[in-house]
């Protein structure tokens, strides 16, 4: 009973997937891909939840924290480079001088 | 026999509350798809979202608390930071959209932060010519 609704979950959220990629590839800005990129990372971090109760194993706990550092980090170093042009400001005013 | 069938109810719940998560993001990838505008996809996509994530791991949690005897903090960890992170992420993304000019919905009526922009652009160029100005005077001196 539950294995089958953890299958169907999981098909679930695999179409969730597909539909993120759909705007990923169509997406008319590139702050559209960020957005669906960060989705597609949510989505698939509770896709390994799912698959831990599945297989009845606690293995893949530390990839779900890994994969939602990865994509925080990943979506704040894309917008703040759509927005100033650079990743990480140096703000060494001795230099300009 | 009672016992086993609290069990059985149990893992029924907690089977549901994942179903549910599930939906929730194949709803967010629904307005993902759906919705006309950057800002409002954002709202689709980070909400709902963050919303089914934070379902799938509390029934993850509950699931292995209850029936395999494992208390997880790395899960209860995850929930937090994902609870944390997703709305700090949409926030960055849709200021990044803002401010690189990424144009609206047509048909969107109101913009409060057209003129708010615009005079700190001005306060901005403003104290920029007087630093240039002062700079002059002492080089002049």
């Amino acid at each position: 009973m539950i294995n089958s609704m953890l299958i169907a979950s999981l098909v679930i959220l695999s179409l969730a997937i597909l539909g993120c990629l759909y705007r990923l590839i169509k997406g008319p800005s590139m702050n559209d891909r960020i957005m669906s990129l960060d989705t597609i990372g949510i989505i698939l971090l509770s896709m390994i939840a799912v698959l831990c109760m599945l297989f009845r194993t606690t293995v893949y706990f530390d990839i779900i924290l890994l994969i939602g550092i990865l994509t925080f980090i990943g979506t704040t170093a894309l917008a703040r480079y759509i927005e100033r042009g650079d990743v990480i400001e140096r703000t060494n005013d001795e230099s300009d001088r | 026999m009672n016992a086993q069938m609290m069990s059985q109810i149990g893992e029924f719940i907690i089977a549901l509350i994942v179903l549910l998560g599930a939906l929730l993001g194949a709803l967010s990838a629904f307005g993902l798809i759906r919705l006309p505008d950057v800002y409002m996809r954002s709202h689709a996509a980070t909400k709902s979202a963050t919303l089914g994530v934070l379902l799938i791991l509390a029934g993850a949690f509950l699931y292995f608390t209850f029936y395999l005897e494992h208390v997880s903090a790395k899960l209860l960890l995850g929930i937090v930071f994902v609870f944390i992170t997703g709305p700090v992420a949409g926030h960055l993304n849709g200021r990044a959209a803002y401010r690189s000019g990424v144009s609206m919905w047509d048909k969107s009526v109101h913009d409060d932060l057209k003129p708010a922009l615009k005079r700190e652009r001005e306060r901005m160029r403003e104290s920029q010519a007087v630093d240039s100005s002062k700079a002059g005077v002492n080089e002049e001196s």
